[in-house]
């Protein structure tokens, strides 16, 4: 067996899943085609608000092809049950959040454009389509409320429930308190904020393949999730009432996720429900104008925040009041993003003492809106970062300088905040000294010369983060309103020979756990990745798992993958003791190898392997045979990853055109397990933070039509838009869980926007401009100097 | 996709003869528009008569200080190509994207007149000459609106031709999502004097702008451009560029055009 | 439905389709070569770029009757042997992919662009990869791997 060091903790090991996708050998939903399958296509509103008066199939029943059609008065009768949402969140008052029902396919109004009014099911997916422009729907116009001022401002009720379209006012911190903070202090720094709306687009469009067999009663889901099992305990306990022995679902490869592919959609609910009723497969493939219209969009805050300060520059306290779009139903997490992903973290980094953030959470008829790769914490960021560049400004004190003076200092930590969060370890100044050296921050005034040489307007801009993921203590989660626990599952199979299988409940969609997973059972056994294999994504094989969100995977699935290695190493050991003859204590394990310590007795991994599974020489009164183990790792808190992104902007003043032109992040993930893959993380995450900061913004219209419905009007940061990235860690260890790690998936998305929006602000600073709003596209720009002249 | 009769054309007399004889015949040169089109039932033609099986009507010739680019030859090979003018190339290299250009040709995008295509202003600019299987049409006379030209039914271009300028360039502000020309300033000074084509702006698709190619005519330099405006009125406007930025960047682009001829 | 013929992977292949049907929806349904995938409707994403008579195209833009006696490579058909093309041995070796959906139109797509001109500066392959959308990597590797790849294929 080749040497496992090569391929431990550490290690920038070449990732193992890469071959099949890189000779079109990949599985994606979309590839798996069941016999005898049937395609479905969802009749979507095309008006984004009306009552639904009835809808007509007869015409569509009868076209070429078709098998059936439904429509949710079909559902209705069946007593199909509405998506669930999995946060309930509470008023100020301590009643529960308005929770209006969310039907597979709209009953009685829709409620944005794309709600899904029928769906058509036919021997092809043109059948399917063309059979559906046959139904006749009859909806009478309602107004449409789209902005959310005017929504909770006597706007149409988009849900009777909620009449004033508020669907919680929820509050953390004393406002009193803060109040009487801002009336003493020296300076206040207030600032608007627009988190602009985000559509996720995964380069994958969500698919869904309900397969029912009759013969046995079960149902197999395929379909395009990042939570194989959150998603058949959604679906089948609160929508089909399937139980969860006779309900498969499976997530083979998926091509990205960002958050948008946590959620339970009703398109599954559907596929799977209608395959039992015409007792066929049903396979429904997203088109990505479809996509743009039924996935979950993110962020979409509107902010009023202000900080206070003293006269030397400390924050002595903040407080925002933030507009919080949930679109026209509540998605499975849509509640829980801008409070417990959101509010807990604005303290940011630094140790203001009173804080009080207010969330009023707001019914449009919009596209639900939900987690979107850093899910709340990009949002706090943003706020925090602008508020402290803006006051550095006011103040005329140096950016680095205002954030030094008030980081939380080394020495102390744990560091409780004041909005219920507790940090374990963090090293804020060492992620910004390795950014600023990394950065050559001392070189920017030349390089703005040179680039002023050239007519363009350079400017740099800082963004100290820290976020929270690895979610989450079940308790603490549970008393928040989360209706699941948040542990993870691995279970750790060894074979006879001693090569390792782990089933995992962490799915990868591209954060290559495949590898670094193995990574891990490599440090721990000694043995190389090429004898492991990690298994994700179908749960029949997992025995359980909560999947993969918020940059969990490794501080919590990877947790439970070791914790299941220390059972099976301490099971090892008896059984080594038992051949061996020798104390359990003195038996030491490493390299692979057990040793007997003041002896030379020697056992390798795979010999004790065949042992447990040939038990001829075993302690079989004390010890069952076979080497398996499994483990549920439940953390008790959050991980902390932090650090500093610097961007340099040039901005062509006489177009608006900003270009990054250099982009610097030193970030600290806790333990790196593949450097590699950090890094990939971190490039794609600062890439989507780009992307929101300078190019993305989802836009509807007055009557809610999406006027970005398509890659012809919504901006994908495509390769000439982005620089090369500098980035690197200066990783402080996560003290609460056994492999010391925290995170790397979301922080280039949560720490890259304020930096940039920051640097264009810098560079036009000379020309008067104070604010520029995301996504700074060209003509944004250009208006915000014309609006200074 | 819609249902359509498909048709390969190996003759030019027997695509326009099918296009004619159809309830609503298409030609279908490269297809990034038309079927792009059909797919998203914008369109729905009842036959395709496809140009690709023609050979005469793709390649590059140049002759008498003119140059004449075949229908069916496609961005790229325009891109490429030292025999037409640079600015010509220049602007060929920047249509699309490298997999538009590869299958994209200037028949289907002039006979298209999408109001933000490049290839509508050079023609304009360097004063063209649109061949087709019936006639020739000026430039001047082809562009008559959004989506619209002066071709009849069933006619089918065959090449155009360019008269060599002495000076052109051709400068692109892009749309950040789709990559058409948010605002496309083609200027060209030759024997015909100094033309100033837009593209990307016009309510009623590409045209000239009189007022800039005048001051461009007293003098040709970015200079006589400083205090010059135009107005927004009958431009087009969007979420990603209002009539006035639309305004402002033309422009602007049309100096760094004129910069840009040296 | 009218037989069409082309060469994919350098095998000869003949099937029924209907006129209308695109060259992406033949690829993965007729000829189950699921590598090649479907990202967009609008043209723009380049997941399902391949190779036809040595330029690459976006599959999903161009009808199958459109391709008849067309010399197609797919993604299926880069390796040969089992010897990995070098632009595949780049992205495996410089990290340039992570969810894998975007890949095989991208690699196509920066072969032809190094097929073309083997003399690629940065700014040369970013604008050359306009048409390939990626969500995941921020394209850092993509350009890493594709001068990496170039300068293999240089030889």
């Amino acid at each position: 067996m080749p040497d496992g060091n090569a391929t431990g903790i550490g290690a920038s090991v070449p990732r193992k899943e890469d071959r099949r996708f890189i000779t079109g050998k990949g599985n994606y939903t979309d590839d798996i085609n069941r016999p005898n399958q049937t395609y479905a296509y969802f009749l979507r509103s095309d008006i984004a608000h009306a009552t639904l008066n009835g809808v007509d199939t007869s015409a569509a029943e009868k076209a070429g092809g078709v098998v059936a059609v439904f429509t949710g008065a079909d559902l209705a009768a069946a007593e199909v049950g509405g998506v669930p949402c999995g946060w309930a969140l509470t008023f100020q008052n301590g009643d529960p959040m308005k929770e209006p029902g969310h039907p597979i396919l709209a009953q009685g109004k829709v409620r944005h454009v794309g709600d899904p009014i029928a769906v058509v099911i036919a021997e092809s997916r043109k059948q399917a389509k063309a059979a559906a422009a046959e139904i006749k729907v009859n909806l009478s116009d309602l107004p449409v409320v789209v902005d959310m001022t005017k929504a909770i401002e006597g706007g149409q009720s988009v849900h009777d429930e909620a009449e004033d379209n508020i669907c919680f006012d929820w509050a953390i911190g004393d406002k009193a308190e803060v109040d009487a903070v801002f009336e003493g202090a020296d300076h206040v720094t207030s600032i608007d904020i627009v988190n602009n709306r985000l559509i996720p687009n995964s380069m994958e469009p969500r698919v869904a393949i309900g397969d029912f067999e009759d013969s046995t009663g079960d149902y197999t889901l395929y379909t395009t999730t990042q939570n194989p099992h959150v998603i058949r305990l959604l679906m089948g306990a609160f929508v089909l009432k399937i139980p969860e022995h006779k309900l498969r679902v499976v997530s083979p490869d998926v091509g990205g996720g960002f958050g948008s592919k946590i959620f339970h959609y009703a398109e599954e609910a559907m596929v799977t429900w209608a395959s039992a009723q015409i007792n066929r497969p049903v396979k429904w493939t997203s088109d990505r104008s479809e996509a743009f219209m039924s996935d979950a969009h993110g962020r979409d805050h509107v902010t009023k925040a202000s900080l206070a300060l003293d006269k030397d520059g400390k924050f002595i306290g903040l407080k925002e009041e933030t507009l919080a779009n949930m679109g026209g139903y509540l998605s499975t997490f849509g509640p829980a993003i801008p409070t417990y992903m959101h509010s807990v973290l604005m303290a940011g980094v630094y140790t203001t003492p009173v804080i009080y953030s207010n969330i009023i959470a707001v019914f449009t008829n919009t596209v639900p809106v939900d987690a979107y790769r850093g899910a709340g914490r990009p949002e706090a960021t943003y706020i925090i970062e602008r508020l402290v560049d803006r006051a550095a400004r006011e103040m005329g004190i140096s950016q680095v300088e205002l954030r030094r003076k008030n980081f939380i200092p080394e020495d102390a930590f744990p560091y409780q905040t004041p909005v219920a969060l507790a940090y374990d370890s963090g090293n804020y100044n060492a992620t910004l000294d390795t950014a600023l050296k990394n950065g050559d921050v001392d070189g920017f005034d030349a390089r703005k010369a040179e680039s002023a040489k050239n007519g363009r307007l350079r400017g740099i801009g800082y963004s100290t983060y820290v976020e929270a993921c690895g979610a989450a203590p079940s308790a603490v989660a549970g008393a928040l309103g989360a209706r699941a626990g948040l542990y993870e599952c691995a279970n750790v199979r060894v074979h006879p020979t001693g090569s390792v299988t782990v089933f995992t409940g962490s799915h990868s969609h591209g954060q290559g756990h495949e590898t670094a997973f193995a990574q891990l059972v490599s440090e721990k056994l000694g043995m190389h990745t090429e004898n492991i294999e990690i298994v994700h994504g179908d749960t029949e094989k997992i025995p359980f798992g909560m999947g993969t969100f918020g940059s969990r995977s490794l501080a919590v699935g990877g947790s439970a993958i070791d914790k299941a290695l220390d059972k099976i190493i301490d099971k090892s050991r008896k059984i080594v003791s038992h051949i061996l003859e020798a104390g359990e204590g003195d038996i030491k394990f490493a390299d692979g190898n057990f040793t007997v310590a003041g002896t030379d007795k020697t056992m390798a991994f795979g010999e004790v392997a065949l042992a447990a599974y040939v038990p001829h020489n075993y302690p079989l009164e004390e010890l069952e045979p076979g080497l398996e183990e499994t483990a549920f790792y439940d953390p008790t808190n959050f991980t902390y990853p932090a650090g500093c992104h610097v961007c340099e902007v040039e901005v062509d003043p006489t177009t608006g055109v900003t270009e990054v032109v250099k982009f610097t992040a030193a970030d600290d993930p806790g333990t790196v397990v593949n450097p590699m893959i950090v890094e990939g993380q971190v490039h794609g995450g600062i890439a989507q933070g780009i992307g929101q900061a300078l190019l993305e913004g989802c836009s509807y219209d007055d009557n809610g039509q999406l006027l970005t419905g398509s890659y012809m009007d919504y901006t994908m940061p495509r390769a000439d838009n982005l620089p090369n990235y500098v980035v690197s860690t200066e990783s402080t260890a996560c003290t609460h869980n056994p492999l010391g790690v925290k995170g790397c998936g979301e922080v280039g998305a949560i720490g890259s926007p304020p930096a940039v929006i920051n640097a264009i602000v810098d560079a036009l600073s000379d020309l008067g401009v104070t604010d520029v709003a995301m996504p700074a596209t060209p003509q944004t720009v250009w208006r915000a100097i014309q609006a200074a002249k | 996709m819609s249902n359509f009769q498909y048709m390969r054309a190996s003759a030019l007399d027997e695509a326009a003869a099918k296009v004619k004889g159809a309830e609503d015949g298409a030609v279908l040169a490269g297809g990034m528009t038309l079927l792009p089109s059909i797919k998203l039932g914008l369109s729905s033609p009842s036959d395709l008569v496809d140009l690709g099986g023609i050979g005469d009507l793709a390649g590059i010739t140049s002759a008498g200080g003119s140059v004449t680019i075949g229908a069916m030859t496609c961005h790229a090979d325009v891109a490429n190509s030292g025999d037409v003018p640079p600015a010509l190339a220049a602007m060929a290299s920047g249509i699309g994207d490298r997999q538009v250009r590869n299958r994209g040709t200037i028949g289907g995008s002039i006979a298209n007149n999408d109001p933000a295509a490049d290839y509508p202003a050079a023609c304009l600019a360097l004063g063209a000459t649109i061949n087709t299987d019936q006639r020739s049409i000026a430039a001047d006379d082809f562009f008559t609106g959004l989506f619209e030209t002066a071709l009849n039914d069933g006619e089918i271009i065959t090449s155009v031709s360019f008269p060599t300028p002495d000076k052109a360039a051709y400068q692109k502000f892009t749309s950040p999502a789709s990559r058409f020309a948010l605002v496309g300033v083609f200027v060209a000074a030759g024997s015909d004097g100094v033309r100033v084509a837009v593209t990307g702006c016009g309510q009623g698709g590409v045209y000239r702008d009189a007022d800039l190619e005048s001051a461009l005519a007293a003098s040709f330099s970015a200079d006589a451009l400083a205090d010059k405006s135009v107005s927004s009125d009958n431009l087009l406007s969007d979420i990603h560029a209002a009539a006035d930025y639309r305004a402002h960047l033309i422009v602007e682009m049309t100096k760094r055009a004129v910069a840009a001829c040296g | 439905m009218t037989t069409v013929s082309m060469t994919v992977n350098g095998k000869a292949v003949s099937a029924e389709a209907a006129p209308d049907t695109l060259l992406s929806d033949f690829i993965r349904e007729s000829l189950a070569l699921t590598g090649t995938h479907v990202g967009c409707d609008t043209s723009q994403c380049g997941a399902c770029v391949v190779m036809v008579d040595g330029s690459s195209i976006k599959s999903c833009s161009i009808l199958v009757v459109q391709a008849e006696g067309a010399k197609v490579t797919t993604i299926e058909g880069l390796a040969s042997d089992g010897e990995l093309h070098p632009m595949q041995k780049a992205f495996h070796e410089n990290h340039a992919l992570q969810c894998g959906f975007c890949t095989p139109g991208m690699m196509i797509s920066a072969i032809d662009l190094v097929n073309k001109n083997p003399d690629l500066s940065e700014a040369d392959i970013r604008h050359g990869l306009e048409g390939n959308i990626c969500r995941c990597t921020g394209y850092h590797n993509i350009v890493k791997a594709v001068q990496a790849a170039a300068a293999e294929m240089k030889g």
